[in-house]
C-alpha cells in the first residue's frame, strides 16, 4: 500500500492551549504510517468569528491556506472541527459561488499564490476512517481499551451542516445519529456510551459574550456522559476539549451539580490503544486529571 | 403508469401524550403500525387519530409545507410533519420512533404547544416593511433582480418554529430572539424598500436578546424544512452592523475584530492576546483558570509564540483584502 501523506493544518489551538493534541497527532500518525507535511505558512481560519466582521478577508485567508496544501498536491487534514468547517465552507463557496474564486484569486495573485480547488479538506477522524479503515485499526490495536466506558463528544463543526460536511468524506454521517467516533471507540476495544448530548454544542463560541449559556451547555454535556456511566470522554475537537477539560468549575456552578470527567482528544485515545507512551500523548497537560490509567 | 413499488415496514411509535388541564405528568403511548413508503409523518399522525384515538391532538392545516402548523419532533429532531417522508425518518433513526411536541415544556395537549414565545420574538423584530410610502406615487417602486436576490432564502420562512425549538440557546436563555426571528429581521434589513434599516438593527443590537449570543451550532440550518439557513442570516446581520457603522464596542464585536488584529500580527492566533483584546479589564475573571492552564503548559508566554511562516504574505493580504471597518 502506498504510504499515506497529508498536508496538516494544525490550527492555532494545537500550537498553544492544547499542546497534547499536537503531540498525539504526530505520535498516532507515526504508528499508522502516515506522513504529515505541516502547513507552517497557514494562518488562523478566523474560527467562525472573523467572518462576522469581514467575510471577504476570511475567505482570502482560508483560500491562502488551502492554496498551500494544493501546492504540495496533498489532501488537507484538519485536527480542529472549527478549522474544518471554515476551511471546507470556504472551499465550497469558492467552488460554487459565481465569480468568487476569481475575486479571491486576484488577491492571492499579489503574493504569488492561486486557489485551484484541487485539494480535498478532511478532518483527521474521517481521513483515518476513509483511508485506513476501522478494520485495519482494529488489527493494529495492542492495548485494547476494553475496561472503559467511553463517551464520544462529536462537536458541532464536524457534523453540521451535514450537506457540507458529507462532501469531504466517503462515510456519510447523520448529524442526529452520528457513528464515526463511536465506531473508533469500538475499534480501539472500548465500549461507547450513548447519551443525548453527544452531538450537541459545548458552548465554546460564546464563552466570552454569554458565559452562562456556554457553561450550561458544557455542564449538560459532561453530566450526560456521567449519567451514561462513562469513565471518560473523547472528542475530535480541541475547542470542545478546552470547554470540557478546563471549564468544569464554571459548568458545575451553572448547572448546580458537580461535573467532572477526564476528556481525551481522539488522537490520545487512539494512541493509547496503539501503544503510544503517556509522554508521547501529553496526558500531563490536562486540567482534569487523566487518572484512569 | 408508474412502476414505482410501494413497500411496507413495521414501525413502533412512542407518542407523547399530555393534557395540561387534566394530567399532572405526560406519558407515552405505544402504537405499532405498518408504514408504507408513500407516507409522510403527518399521514401517521392522522392515522393515529382516525384509527386509534380520536382525542389525539396536533396542529395541521395546508399539508403542503406552506402553513408551518405541523412541525413536531421525531426522535428529538424538529421536523415538518407534512414534508418529512417516513422512509427518511426510518433511515435516520430506525424502526423505533418517538413523536413529541416541538417543546415539551410548552406542551398544551399532546403535540400542540403554546407557541407564544415564538410569536412574541417574531413580533419584536418588526416583521414587516417599514417605509414612508407616498400615497400618490408617480412611478412604481422598482426593485432590481440583484436587489431582490439579497433577500436570499430568508423570504421562504413559514414560521413553523422548527429551528426555534431546536436552538440550544432558546432552551437556555428565554430572552434570546432565536434563529427564526433573526432570519426574519434579515429578510427586512436586506430589503431595499425598507426604511427602518438601522432602526431595526439598532434594536437587535441594543437589546440583550443576543444577536451575538448565537453559539454557532448549525442546528437551525440543519433542521429548516425550507432551507432558510438562519445561521447564515445571523452572520449577515453581524456583517451589516459593522457595514452600517452601528456596531458598538462590546466583548462580542471586539472578539470578531480581534481575530483580524491577531492574524495580522502573528498569522496564527495569540490566544491570550485575543482574550485580552475582547475582554479588556474583564480578563481578570479568567485569571484563575489561566493560571492552572499555565502550570499545565497550556499557555504560551507572549515571547515564545509561534508565528506563521511567510507572515509578510498574511500582512499584505490583511491590508489589501479588508472590507470592513471598526
Amino acid at each position: 500500500m502506498k504510504k499515506l501523506k497529508y498536508a496538516l493544518f494544525t490550527g492555532c489551538t494545537a500550537k498553544q492551549s492544547t499542546p497534547e493534541q499536537y503531540m498525539s497527532t504526530y505520535a498516532v500518525a507515526e504508528k499508522l504510517g502516515i506522513e504529515l507535511v505541516e502547513l507552517v505558512e497557514a494562518s488562523c481560519c478566523g474560527a467562525s468569528h472573523l467572518q462576522d466582521y469581514d467575510d471577504f478577508l476570511s475567505l482570502v485567508l482560508n483560500a491562502r491556506n488551502i492554496a498551500y496544501a494544493e501546492k504540495h498536491g496533498l489532501t488537507m487534514v484538519t485536527i480542529c472541527n472549527t478549522c474544518q468547517l471554515n476551511t471546507a465552507m470556504t472551499k465550497h463557496r469558492l467552488d460554487n459561488e459565481h465569480g468568487l474564486k476569481e475575486k479571491v484569486n486576484a488577491k492571492l495573485k499579489e503574493i504569488g499564490l492561486e486557489y485551484k480547488g484541487t485539494s480535498n479538506i478532511i478532518h483527521f477522524l474521517y481521513a483515518i476512517i476513509d483511508d485506513i479503515g476501522l478494520d485495519k485499526i482494529k488489527e493494529m490495536v495492542v492495548t485494547p481499551l476494553s475496561q472503559f466506558n467511553i463517551a464520544p463528544f462529536y462537536g458541532c463543526h464536524n457534523i453540521r451542516p451535514s450537506e457540507l460536511q458529507n462532501e469531504s468524506h466517503k462515510k456519510a454521517e447523520n448529524p442526529y445519529n452520528p457513528t464515526s467516533l463511536d465506531d473508533l471507540i469500538v475499534a480501539c476495544g472500548g465500549v461507547s456510551v450513548d447519551y443525548k448530548e453527544k452531538n450537541k454544542c459545548c458552548g465554546f463560541h460564546v464563552e466570552l459574550q454569554a458565559p452562562r449559556t456556554a457553561s450550561i451547555l458544557t455542564g449538560n454535556a459532561i453530566a450526560g456522559a456521567m449519567d451514561g456511566n462513562a469513565d471518560w470522554m473523547v472528542t475530535p475537537c480541541p475547542l470542545c476539549h478546552l470547554k470540557l477539560d478546563t471549564q468544569t468549575h464554571h459548568a458545575s456552578v451553572a448547572i448546580g451539580r458537580e461535573v467532572k470527567l477526564p476528556v481525551l482528544h481522539m488522537q490520545q485515545m487512539l494512541g493509547l490503544a496503539l501503544g503510544c507512551s503517556h509522554e508521547q500523548l501529553g496526558l500531563k497537560h490536562h486540567l482534569t486529571k487523566v487518572d484512569f490509567l | 403508469m408508474s412502476t414505482h413499488k410501494i413497500t411496507t415496514q413495521k414501525v413502533n411509535f412512542k407518542v407523547f401524550r399530555f393534557n395540561a388541564s387534566e394530567d399532572y405528568l405526560p406519558y407515552y403511548e405505544d402504537y405499532n403500525m405498518d408504514v408504507t413508503s408513500e407516507e409522510v409523518v403527518l399521514d401517521v399522525l392522522n392515522r393515529i387519530k382516525w384509527d386509534h384515538d380520536g382525542s389525539f391532538s396536533y396542529r395541521r392545516s395546508c399539508r403542503h409545507g406552506i402553513c408551518g402548523a405541523c412541525a413536531i419532533k421525531v426522535n428529538g429532531r424538529s421536523t415538518l410533519a407534512c414534508k418529512e417522508r417516513m422512509n427518511d425518518m426510518i433511515e435516520l433513526f430506525g424502526n423505533e420512533l418517538t413523536l413529541e411536541p416541538l417543546s415539551i415544556k410548552r406542551a398544551v395537549k399532546d403535540l400542540i404547544i403554546d407557541k407564544g414565545d415564538f410569536w412574541e420574538k417574531h413580533d419584536a423584530i418588526h416583521p414587516y416593511l417599514i417605509s414612508d410610502v407616498d400615497e400618490h406615487p408617480e412611478h412604481e417602486h422598482l426593485v432590481t433582480p440583484e436587489e431582490a436576490e439579497r433577500l436570499l432564502e430568508a423570504d421562504l420562512c413559514i414560521q413553523c418554529g422548527a429551528c426555534h425549538y431546536a436552538c440550544p440557546v432558546v432552551e437556555i436563555n428565554e430572552d434570546f430572539f432565536g434563529p427564526a426571528a433573526f432570519a426574519k429581521a434579515y429578510r427586512f434589513e436586506a430589503d431595499v424598500r425598507d426604511d427602518a434599516l438601522d432602526k431595526r438593527l439598532l434594536h437587535l443590537h441594543e437589546e440583550k436578546q443576543g444577536l451575538w449570543d448565537c453559539v454557532k451550532c448549525f442546528e437551525c440550518a440543519e433542521v429548516c424544512p425550507k432551507d432558510v439557513n438562519p445561521i447564515d442570516k445571523i452572520t449577515k446581520l453581524h456583517q451589516m452592523l459593522f457595514k452600517e457603522g452601528i456596531a458598538t464596542s462590546n466583548v462580542a464585536t471586539r472578539h470578531a475584530v480581534g481575530f483580524k488584529h491577531s492574524i495580522a500580527r502573528n498569522g496564527i492566533l495569540d490566544e491570550g492576546g485575543l482574550v485580552l483584546y475582547s475582554e479588556g479589564l474583564g480578563i481578570v475573571k479568567h485569571v484563575p483558570v489561566a493560571l492552572r492552564m499555565f502550570v499545565k503548559g497550556k499557555i504560551v508566554p507572549p515571547w515564545a509564540l509561534t508565528k506563521s511562516k511567510n507572515l509578510d504574505e498574511i500582512k499584505k493580504l490583511v491590508k489589501s483584502s479588508s472590507t470592513a471597518k471598526f
